[in-house]
């Protein structure tokens, strides 16, 4: 294990989850990360999705990265991400066709996921094949549980429900509570990621902007 | 006639790509931090959308769908390519982009240095892919509606983002809570456009 998990890679794998996070300081795949977040299902989805592309470009490119030539890069990179994005998205529809009707055209849109060039660009062509896997598998689960959270209180407070099960007490709705209608609309999902960096920052001084 | 240009207006505001689907974020937002640089990219993604998003529906529709390639030989009538087709639409905008890089540095030296990084960032724009994956799901009847559909969407981010950089050059002057400066505060305000844009929704054409 010590061998394995040295400490950089450690801090590769680390780093995206908090400090270095994808969407809220690298600001990198925020359009899917609001388009799916109206239900926690899709977005688990599209975050396992991104997770397992990210990892498997990154190692692919990784192990291509000294014979590439420089001017054509971002062609191979698009051409590697396209066909890993092909067998995910035949994948879903074999498997889960309804959350890839629900995903629809945003399982595709993972190759112009900024993530995925950013992390190709910034990491796997300069570093060795195991740690561009951890790189990947960190920033893909970086990205995945801000998806959740601002998934989980939107199906919370928009539907009242959490992965298609009922959550909220009849007894409340009786009471007269409702369902907050803004919280399936987009707009909502900005507001939650801007309180999500709010929080973020206001426990990580170093990262405000000047 | 009157369907085009319905498909106009609606792809700018009802179904605006960023406001309602949140595509091209990330140069949305960091590209928005003056006028006249947003400006520079809206118009070269409005440039693009409109090539790229007629040649993918000619791709779509003579290559790629179920029976669309009958026109070469009735053998190849039960042929459904449709599984290549994000590779192929990506690799069709990657080779438009770098063609209008192209011609756009022979002939207009002075957009060309204007626009400088952003036109080969283009290719990795969502809204341009996210364009010609829509006009995959809404099958559009001609050419001339897809070509609407690109160039109302193309306006509709132009539009948005020239709002934003110019709201964002008045923040400036604000004082912004520390955590939310810059980053946080930029999101709440498209929320808040967005919320205004939501309004058209109701629009019937």
């Amino acid at each position: 294990m010590s061998k394995l998990f040295s400490e950089k890679t450690k801090q590769v794998f680390l780093g995206p989850l908090s400090k270095n996070n994808p969407i809220a300081v690298q600001v990198l795949g925020i359009c899917s990360a609001l388009a799916v977040t109206a239900k926690l299902e899709p977005a688990l989805v599209m975050g396992v999705s991104v997770t397992i592309i990210l990892a498997f470009s990154n190692v692919i490119i990784s192990l291509l990265r000294n014979t590439i030539p420089n001017r054509i890069r971002i062609i191979v990179h698009l051409v590697v991400v396209a066909a890993l994005v092909t067998i995910v998205s035949e994948i879903l529809k074999a498997f889960a066709y309804d959350v890839s009707v629900q995903l629809s055209v945003y399982i595709g849109l993972i190759i112009t996921n900024c993530i995925l060039l950013g992390r190709l660009e910034a990491f796997a062509m300069g570093n060795k094949p195991w740690e561009s896997f951890i790189d990947g598998v960190g920033n893909g689960l970086g990205y995945a549980w801000i998806l959740v959270v601002v998934a989980f209180f939107r199906e919370l407070l928009g539907s009242g429900t959490l992965l298609g099960i009922k959550v909220i007490p009849q007894a409340l709705y009786d009471a007269g509570y409702v369902n907050n209608g803004l919280m399936i609309l987009p707009p909502m999902a900005l507001i939650l990621v801007a309180c999500i960096i709010w929080v973020h920052r206001a426990r990580n001084k170093e990262l405000q902007e000047k | 006639m009157e369907n085009i240009f319905s498909i106009f207006v609606k792809s700018i505001f009802v179904d605006n790509m960023v406001f309602a689907f949140f595509l091209g974020m990330c140069s949305y937002l960091a590209v928005s931090k003056n006028v006249k640089t947003s400006l520079g990219l809206g118009a070269a993604v409005v440039f693009v959308l409109g090539v790229t998003l007629p040649v993918n529906y000619l791709l779509e529709n003579y290559v790629l769908k179920e029976g669309a390639l009958a026109w070469l030989s009735p053998e190849l009538a039960s042929l459904d390519l449709s599984y290549l087709a994000f590779i192929l639409f990506i690799a069709v905008i990657a080779a438009i982009v770098q063609l209008v890089e192209m011609v756009v540095e022979k002939f207009t030296p002075s957009l060309y240095a204007s626009l400088g990084i952003f036109l080969p960032l283009i290719a990795v724009n969502c809204a341009i892919m996210g364009g010609s994956l829509f006009m995959q799901q809404r099958a559009f009847v001609n050419i001339g509606e897809a070509t609407s559909y690109a160039l109302g969407s193309g306006v509709g981010f132009l539009l948005a983002i020239v709002g934003l950089a110019a709201i964002r050059e008045k923040m400036e002057y604000s004082d912004v809570p520390g955590p939310l400066k810059g980053l946080g505060i930029t999101f709440i305000t498209v929320a808040l456009m967005a919320m205004a844009f939501m309004s058209f929704s109701g629009l019937k054409i």
